[in-house]
């Protein structure tokens, strides 16, 4: 299959942007800020469609109302943190704008399917150069950012005690998790995020319990996920998208199977053992 | 060198008058119990010391110095703990994020820091939580974690915002317990909130009461009485002693067990002998 340029592409594109969805998704996991990152994505399509409208690129549509909205969320910080009513009535209502910018722009109407999905075998040469500048912004971000973001993540009063900022580290991660949104929303589209910055991470922290373990394992699943996601596809000639849902949806149900680690075998052993 | 000195302090918070015009005194090597009803500022208090509240009036000093947050040489415990109970991460995983936490850069544990925090963790009896997920500890485990993590890099005063709390009363005293005895040992002054005074009788020097925007430091039977103690509460209070323990009723009823009432429910309680790490003594709880 690699005889095909654009079968080249797509591996190099969704290899690039699934690794950075691992690593930041898990991030995303650990603070239970998931459906914050899902209500990005679709503002993330009214950017799209509204940069259509007036003429730009939906990419860029994307990063500029990702990164603002990751900014403001971050800055409502606790007022918003956990308030799914809130978040989710902005994420409709985003949904609709995205919706009335497509409604006035009627020749985007046949992108808006690969804003929404995914078109990873579309990709061409320039866009995986834009998505590689992209991850390197957000890789030296992160870790640039890690250390007090895991620190605010785990446990924020302390942190705050120490001289943590918990509302710029909020501010800062959740427009670095706008970027990674944006990014893979060019894999797998804007509904299907949760396929990378999420599945894997989510199976990861159920399966190991190191920091270290579960960054790397969570990278990895993403990166096996697309990987073979592509080559399901191209010999099925199935959705991309979908073959790489499929393959996360199965490794999240397959890490609930799996114990977390020994310890806990020889723990509930140690327990039975003693009743 | 008193530890913490408040003089004339006054707090508010949203408005509202914590603490008016409150002076006490803290020495070395002290273990203070920190007590008074719900509101009373107990954690206002301790977010105060540690700079995170200013105070509008009076001067406060923290060995010394005025408070500034990230102020090394306090050990903190917050009440509020939000550690998700699905979390996978690994007991010294999670407790090296406090290590220099608050700088830039990757999260990298040095071999110096894993050193320092192996030997907190075996001072407190705790080293076979190093390797165990956090979502596998009972509560009375991630307590004696939270604990070690708060003594890492030696404080000398130990902040701890009611440490007992959702424990069953085993874990309570051994809490307590280990508390004592380490920062005895290390002459670490210690502020220690609880709900219940009884708990705490034989560890304590001293009781720091708060109530109605008043504060009282003093040894158990100069503040736990009826005049005190009704002046702080703003009701009608008894103080009855009997057999080593202090009831502080209003109108016949103990104020104090009422107001740790809402804390025991909905935990589920089961024997099993302590295994590697959980509190010795047996007995061991999971909430549910």
């Amino acid at each position: 299959m690699f005889e095909y340029d654009f079968m080249i592409n797509a591996f190099s594109a969704a290899g690039i942007v699934a690794v950075v969805s691992g690593l930041v998704g898990y991030f995303l996991v650990m603070r239970g800020q998931t459906f914050a990152g899902h209500a990005l994505s679709h503002i993330g399509f009214a950017g799209a469609t509204g940069a259509g409208l007036i003429g730009l690129s939906p990419l860029w549509g994307l990063v500029g109302f990702t990164l603002v909205a990751g900014l403001g969320m971050g800055l409502l910080g606790e007022r918003l943190s956990g308030r799914d009513v809130a978040i989710g009535i902005v994420l409709s209502l985003a949904l609709g704008f995205g919706l009335l910018f497509l409604h006035y722009y009627t020749s985007f109407a046949t992108q808006a399917t690969a804003v929404l999905f995914g078109n990873v075998l579309a990709v061409d040469h320039p866009t995986i150069v834009i998505l590689a500048s992209l991850s390197a912004i957000i890789l030296v971000a992160l870790s640039i950012l890690m250390r007090p973001l895991v620190f605010a993540s785990l446990q924020p009063e302390l942190a705050e005690a120490k001289g943590v900022s918990l509302r710029y580290i909020s501010m800062a991660f959740l427009a670095v998790v706008g970027l990674t949104v944006s990014a893979c929303a060019q894999i797998v589209g804007v509904l299907m995020v949760f396929t990378l910055m999420v599945g894997p991470p989510a199976a990861a922290q159920r399966v190991v319990t190191g920091l270290w373990t579960g960054l790397g394992l969570a990278a990895t699943l993403a990166l096996t996920y697309v990987w073979l996601g592509l080559t399901v596809a191209f010999y099925t000639d199935w959705p991309v998208s979908f073959c790489i849902a499929l393959l996360s949806g199965c490794g999240y149900l397959l890490s609930l199977a799996a114990p977390r680690q020994h310890l806990r075998v020889e723990g509930m052993m140690q327990e039975a053992h003693e009743l | 060198m008193n530890v913490v000195e408040l003089d004339k302090v006054t707090i508010r918070v949203g408005g509202r008058s914590v603490l008016s015009n409150v002076s006490f005194s803290v020495g070395d090597a002290e273990f203070i119990g920190v007590l008074g009803p719900n509101g009373a500022g107990k954690t206002t208090l301790m977010r105060t010391l540690l700079g995170l509240i200013r105070p509008t009036g009076g001067t406060v000093r923290v060995l010394g110095k005025s408070p500034m947050r990230g102020n090394p040489e306090i050990g903190y415990l917050p009440q509020m703990r939000t550690v998700t109970p699905e979390l996978g991460m690994r007991g010294i995983d999670f407790i090296a994020s406090s290590v220099n936490g608050e700088r830039w850069g990757l999260a990298i544990t040095t071999r110096a820091d894993r050193r320092v925090i192996e030997q907190t963790l075996m001072a407190v009896g705790a080293t076979a939580l190093a390797d165990r997920p956090l979502s596998d500890m009972s509560g009375g485990e991630r307590q004696r974690l939270l604990l070690a993590q708060a003594l890492l890099g030696s404080p000398r005063l130990l902040l701890l915002d009611e440490p007992l709390i959702s424990l069953d009363p085993r874990h309570q005293e051994a809490v307590i317990d280990l508390v004592r005895q380490f920062c005895r040992d290390r002459g670490i002054t210690v502020l220690f909130s609880a709900h219940e005074l009884n708990q705490l009788l034989g560890a304590l020097d001293r009781v720091l009461y708060l109530g109605r925007g008043q504060a009282v430091l003093g040894s158990i039977d100069e503040v736990v009485t009826a005049p005190v103690l009704s002046r702080l509460y703003g009701a009608d209070i008894n103080v009855v002693r009997t057999e080593g323990h202090i009831f502080v009723m209003s109108r016949g009823r103990n104020i104090e067990r009422h107001d740790h009432l809402h804390h025991e429910h909905a935990h589920e309680y089961h024997q099993h002998s302590s295994h590697a790490g959980s509190m010795p003594g047996g007995a061991s709880y999971r909430s549910t």
